[in-house]
C-alpha cells in the first residue's frame, strides 16, 4: 500500500540540543541533594513546635451510613486527651471544601456541587470519610482514644463502581444528584463524527476502563497548624504542591479567616504526583482545632490512611470509536465516557475528565472530527481527581490503544499508520480547542524507533519464539499540554483561580541572588533548574543563587506545582523578573560610566558598553543599588529586587514516543518488559539530568499502571480491598528495566526559555505502549489493566482457542 | 511499662527510658531527632525507616528499641565522616539518584548493606537486593546505577 500524504518537513529538522556553555543545559549536580542524602531535610512530620499536640481521625468504616449517634465522652476521658470534635462541633459558618472549576453540563446548567464537610455531617459516603478528630498530648495517646469514639451507623446502600452508580435504582451517593450524575459533558462536533463514521472504510471499536490508582507518593500527608494569641495568626505546615492556593481556599471559601493572617509553608515534601494539590479536610480540621485547643497540632497519615483518603485518579469506562479512510487515515473519533468523581468533588476533580482530557483526543494526528461525551459520576469511594498526567494518561490510552488497533486490523506498520496521520503543520487547531504551537513527531518517533531497535525485532520475536515466549512491540505517540495555562481561556472553561505564576529575584549587595519562586518543588528539583536559568541569565555561578519555595510568608503570590507547568510558568516569570533587574542594573552601570542607558548591553555578567571593552561588573552594580552615593537617585529607586507575575499565552505541547518491548509466557501469563524506550520533545531542556529523571519516574508510573497497580473496592460492602502495600501493588526495582531515554527539540515558541515541561511525560506514554506490546505479542484486541498474569494468561488462551 | 536501654547511634553511647512498646523508628526520631530516617508505611513494606544494625539494613519501624540494646545503629546522618559524603552517598548525588529525598535516607541504608551481601553484584541482584524499599519518584534507573557505583566507590 503506498501512503498518498505529502510529507512535509519542517525548515530545520530537530536535533539533539547543542552542547552548552553556560549553566542552562548542563547536567549541573542538584543543590538539595545535599541535605536529603544526609537526613537534613526537613518534612512537615519533621517539624516540632513548642507545645505541640497530635491528632488523630476517627473515619468511617462503612461506604454509606446515616450517623445516628457519635459519642465521643469515653474519648474525652483518656489519658492526655485535649479535645474531641465531631462534625457536630463544626460551627454553620465555615463553609464545605470548594471545588475550583465549574463544569456547565450539555443541558447547560452547572454541575452538582453537594457539600463537602470538614467532618461528615448526617451522612458518611466512603470508607475513611474523617467522622472525628482527636487531640491529645502524644500521637499514641490521640490514637487510643480515637478507638474510644463511638459511632451508631444506620448502614445504606453503598455503590462503588461507575457503571453500578448510573444503573436505574442504584442507591444515590447525594440526594442532590439521585442519578449519581455530577454532569454530562461534551466537546466537539457530533455531526461531522456521525456524517464521517457513515462514509468511513473501517471502524475500529475498543471498550476498556481505565484503572482507578492510588498515588502513593512515600511520604504520606501530614500538616502542623498552630494559632498565635499575640498577632491572632495562623501556621501550617503542611505536605502541599501549592501553598497559596492551599491558603487562598482555606481561608476565604472554608473557614472565613483573613488570608494575611494564615501563613502556609509547605517544606521538603516528599513526592505529590498530583495527590497534594488539594485542599483537604484533615488539614483544614487542624488548623480550625488549634485556636480552639490552644496548641499546635501535628497529624501525620499513616500509610492506611494514606490508601483511605488521599485523593485517587483515573477510574473511567469507556467506548471509542476511531473512523479511518481505505488507507488508514482518520476521518473522526467518538468517545464516550463515564468517569468517577468519588464521594465528594476534590479540589480540581470537576476538570479532569473534560478539560484535561477531551482537548487531548487529537493526540498527534489530523483527524478532523472529534466528539467526546462524558458523564461525571458520584460514587461511595474516596474522591478522584488529578494524578500525574491527569486526564492527559487517559486521553492518549484511548487514541493510542485505537490506533494500534485500527493498525493490527488494516495490516499496516504502527510506524506507518502514524506517519500517515502526524500533524506536520503548526500552528495545528485541532477539532477539540486547542491550538498547537511547534513539535515534530516524526522525529520522536523515529528516535524512539531507534532506540528500540525496532528493526531488529522480528528476529527477536522469532528467537523468543523458540523458546515458547511471546514478543510484542508497543507503540504510543502521546501529546500533553501542559504550562497550565492562560488564565482567560482557563476562566471561560470554568476554572475558578487564575493559572499564573510569581517569581521575584532578589539580587543582594554582594551579588549573590535568592530567587522566590510561586512553583514548588517536591523532587523535581527546582532549587537547582530554576538557579541555573538565573545564573545563566545573570552570568553568575549557580552557588550563588538560592531558590526559595514553599511558603506563602516569604514568597508574593503563586499558583504551585501540577500539570508540568513549574519550567514553563515558574520559570518565565522568574525570567521576567531577571529582564527587570538586568533593565534596571543597565541604568545604574550608565550612569557610572557616563553613557546613555541604550548604548550599555549585559552579556557574560557585565554591563558593557557597545562596541568598547569598557564595562561594569554585575557585582558591582548590585553594591551600588544598595550603597547609593554615585547614583540616579532623582529618576531610580535603589536596591535591586524585582517580582514578575506570568501568565502564558498558550498550553505547551510536550510529545514523543515510547515504545515497549515484552516478552510474555504463555503457560503462565508472566509479562516481561524486556525493553522501553522513550523519544521525547519538552523545547529546550535546562538540566538533562533532571528531565531524565523525571521521565524514568513517569514512565516507571505508567507501567505500574498497565503491569500491576489497581486499586480495588467491594462492589457489594463498599471497602476498599486494596489498602496496604500487602494488596497494592507498587512497582519495586526488580519489576523495571532500565529505560532508554532521548529528547528531540522544537522550542516552544511562546515562551522566553523555549520550554514545554517533563513531568508526567511516562505516565501519559506508558501504559498504552505497555498493553500495546501485550496485545500484540498474544494476539488479542484487549488486556485489562493492570495486566496482571492471570489477565494475560486468560487472554493468551482465549486467542489460542480462538485461532 | 518503661525499660532502660543503653545503645551506641552513630558511634556516640545512648540511653534512655522507653515505653517497651517505642519502636527503634520512634526512637531515633523523637527521642534523639534523628528526623533522617522516615516512615513511610504501617506494614514494615516500604523501606524508608531501614537503618544499620550491627552493620546490617533493618527496618527501624519492624524493631522495637528494647531489642536494640547493646546494639550499634547507623543512621543517614552517621554515614558521612567529618563532613565528606560516604562514596553510597556521593554516587546517589552524582547519578540523580533520588528527587523528592524521602526515600532516600533508607534507600542509601539498604545500598550500602548490599556491600555485604554480594562482591560485584550485577543489574538484576542490586535490584533484587532493594527489594525491601519503594521509590515513587526514579523509577530505580538512577538508584541502580548510582548503587553500583557506590559499591564500587566502597572498595576503592
Amino acid at each position: 500500500m503506498t501512503d498518498t500524504t505529502t510529507r512535509e518537513k519542517p525548515a530545520a529538522a530537530p536535533e539533539r540540543a547543542a552542547k552548552p556553555t553556560g549553566p542552562i543545559g548542563s547536567r549541573v549536580e542538584r543543590k538539595e541533594d545535599a541535605r536529603f542524602l544526609t537526613g537534613a531535610g526537613q518534612y512537615t512530620d519533621d517539624v516540632t513546635l513548642p507545645h505541640q499536640a497530635y491528632a488523630s481521625f476517627v473515619r468511617s468504616t462503612h461506604a454509606h451510613a446515616r450517623l445516628k449517634a457519635v459519642r465521643t465522652d469515653a474519648a474525652r476521658r483518656a489519658p492526655g486527651v485535649l479535645a474531641v470534635y465531631t462534625g457536630a462541633d463544626v460551627p454553620a459558618t465555615v463553609g464545605g471544601l470548594p471545588c475550583g472549576w465549574l463544569i456547565t453540563g450539555t443541558d447547560g446548567k452547572p454541575m452538582k456541587e453537594p457539600k463537602h464537610p470538614i467532618l461528615a455531617q448526617g451522612k458518611v459516603r466512603y470508607v475513611g470519610d474523617p467522622v472525628a478528630i482527636v487531640v491529645a498530648d502524644t500521637p499514641v495517646q490521640a490514637k487510643e482514644a480515637a478507638d474510644l469514639v463511638e459511632v451508631d451507623y444506620e448502614e445504606l446502600p453503598s455503590v462503588v463502581d461507575v457503571r453500578d452508580a448510573t444503573r436505574k435504582g442504584a442507591p444515590a451517593v447525594h440526594d442532590e444528584a439521585p442519578d449519581n450524575v455530577c454532569y454530562v459533558w461534551a466537546l466537539g462536533d457530533k455531526a461531522a463524527v456521525d456524517a464521517a463514521f457513515a462514509k468511513a472504510a473501517h471502524v475500529t471499536t475498543l471498550e476498556f476502563v481505565n484503572n482507578r490508582l492510588i498515588p502513593n507518593a512515600i511520604e504520606p500527608r501530614a500538616c502542623n497548624a498552630s494559632y498565635s494569641r499575640a498577632d491572632d495568626s495562623y501556621t501550617l505546615y503542611v505536605a502541599n504542591q501549592n501553598p497559596h492556593v492551599e491558603r487562598l481556599l482555606m481561608t476565604a471559601f472554608v473557614l472565613g479567616l483573613p488570608e494575611h493572617k494564615v501563613r502556609v509553608i509547605a517544606p521538603d515534601v516528599g513526592g505529590g504526583f498530583g495527590s497534594k494539590i488539594y485542599l483537604y479536610a484533615e488539614e483544614t480540621v487542624c488548623v480550625w482545632a488549634s485556636k480552639l485547643v490552644g496548641r499546635p497540632i501535628k497529624w501525620t497519615a499513616e500509610r492506611s490512611e494514606s490508601f483511605l483518603a488521599d485523593a485517587h485518579g483515573r477510574d473511567h469506562v469507556t467506548k471509542a470509536e476511531l473512523a479511518l479512510d481505505k488507507d488508514g487515515h482518520f476521518l473522526a473519533l467518538r468517545v464516550k465516557t463515564s468517569a468517577a468523581m468519588g464521594a465528594y468533588l476534590s479540589t480540581f476533580a470537576s476538570c479532569i475528565p473534560t478539560i484535561l482530557y477531551a482537548t487531548l483526543l487529537a493526540g498527534q494526528y489530523t483527524t478532523p472530527a472529534i466528539h467526546c461525551e462524558v458523564t461525571a459520576v458520584f460514587t461511595n469511594t474516596a474522591p478522584v481527581d488529578a494524578y500525574r498526567g491527569a486526564g492527559r494518561p487517559e486521553a492518549t490510552y484511548v487514541v493510542e490503544r485505537l490506533v494500534a488497533t485500527a493498525a493490527r486490523e488494516m495490516k499496516l506498520a504502527q510506524d506507518e499508520i502514524r506517519r500517515r496521520n502526524f500533524i506536520r503543520k503548526f500552528p495545528y487547531a485541532t477539532p477539540v480547542a486547542l491550538t498547537y504551537d511547534t513539535g515534530d513527531y516524526e522525529a520522536c518517533l523515529d528516535g524512539a524507533m531507534k532506540l528500540a531497535d525496532a528493526a531488529g525485532f522480528p528476529k527477536r520475536r522469532e528467537e523468543a519464539a523458540k523458546r515458547g515466549k511471546l514478543r510484542g512491540l508497543g507503540y504510543s505517540s502521546y501529546i500533553e499540554a501542559c504550562g497550565l495555562a492562560p488564565s482567560n481561556v482557563a476562566g471561560a472553561l470554568g476554572a475558578r483561580a487564575g493559572l499564573f505564576e510569581a517569581g521575584e529575584v532578589r539580587v543582594h549587595p554582594t551579588g549573590k541572588v535568592t530567587v522566590f519562586t510561586g512553583s514548588h518543588s517536591h523532587g523535581q528539583g527546582h532549587e537547582t533548574t530554576f538557579a541555573q536559568v538565573v545564573a545563566g541569565r545573570l552570568g553568575i555561578s549557580v552557588d550563588d543563587v538560592d531558590v526559595v519555595h514553599g511558603d506563602t510568608g516569604r514568597i508574593p503570590f503563586g499558583m504551585g506545582t501540577y500539570g508540568s507547568r513549574s519550567i514553563a510558568v515558574g520559570g518565565t516569570a522568574i525570567m521576567k523578573a531577571v529582564d527587570k533587574i538586568v533593565a534596571k542594573g543597565r541604568k545604574i552601570a550608565a550612569h557610572l560610566m557616563e553613557v546613555s542607558d541604550a548604548d550599555v548591553e549585559f552579556r557574560d555578567g557585565k554591563f558593557t558598553v557597545k562596541g568598547t571593552d569598557k564595562n561594569v561588573p554585575f557585582a558591582q552594580v548590585a553594591l551600588t543599588a544598595y550603597v547609593p552615593h554615585n547614583y540616579p537617585l532623582d529618576k531610580l529607586e535603589p536596591g535591586l529586587d524585582e517580582t514578575a507575575f506570568y501568565d502564558p499565552t498558550n498550553f505547551t505541547y510536550p510529545a514523543g514516543t515510547h515504545i515497549c518491548e515484552v516478552e510474555v509466557d504463555p503457560e503462565t501469563g508472566e509479562t516481561k518488559i524486556v525493553s522501553f524506550s522513550a523519544c521525547d520533545d519538552f523545547g529546550n531542556v535546562i538540566n538533562p539530568m533532571i528531565v531524565e529523571g523525571q521521565v524514568h519516574g513517569g514512565v516507571a508510573q505508567g507501567i505500574g499502571q498497565a503491569l500491576l497497580e489497581g486499586c480495588v473496592y467491594d462492589r457489594e460492602s463498599g471497602q476498599l480491598l486494596t489498602g496496604s502495600y500487602m494488596d497494592y501493588a507498587m512497582p519495586r526495582a526488580a519489576d523495571l528495566p532500565s529505560f532508554k531515554v532521548d529528547t528531540r527539540v522544537t522550542p516552544c515558541t511562546h515562551n522566553p526559555l523555549g520550554v514545554k515541561g517533563c513531568g508526567e511525560a511516562g505516565a501519559i506514554g506508558a501504559p498504552a505502549a505497555v498493553i500495546n506490546a501485550i496485545c500484540e505479542a498474544i494476539g488479542v484486541k484487549d488486556v485489562e489493566m493492570p495486566a496482571t498474569s492471570e489477565r494475560v494468561w486468560r487472554a493468551a488462551r482465549s486467542a489460542k482457542s480462538g485461532r | 511499662m518503661k525499660i532502660s536501654v543503653s545503645l551506641t547511634v552513630n558511634g556516640k553511647p545512648v540511653s534512655a527510658e522507653v515505653e517497651s512498646r517505642t519502636l527503634l523508628v520512634e526512637f531515633l526520631r523523637d527521642r534523639l531527632q534523628l528526623t533522617g530516617t522516615h516512615v513511610g508505611c504501617d506494614t514494615a513494606q516500604c523501606g524508608a525507616c531501614t537503618v544499620l544494625l550491627d552493620g546490617k539494613p533493618a527496618k527501624s519501624c519492624n524493631v522495637l528499641a528494647v531489642q536494640a540494646q547493646g546494639a550499634a545503629v547507623t543512621t543517614i546522618e552517621g554515614l558521612a565522616t567529618d563532613g565528606a559524603l560516604h562514596p553510597m552517598q556521593a554516587a546517589f548525588r552524582k547519578n540523580h539518584g533520588l528527587q523528592c529525598g524521602f526515600c532516600t535516607p533508607g534507600m542509601v541504608m539498604a545500598a550500602v548493606g548490599i556491600a555485604g551481601q554480594y562482591k560485584d553484584p550485577t543489574e538484576a541482584q542490586i535490584r533484587e537486593a532493594l527489594d525491601g524499599n519503594f521509590c515513587r519518584c526514579t523509577g530505580y534507573h538512577n538508584i541502580v546505577k548510582a548503587v553500583k557505583e557506590g559499591l564500587a566507590g566502597m572498595k576503592a
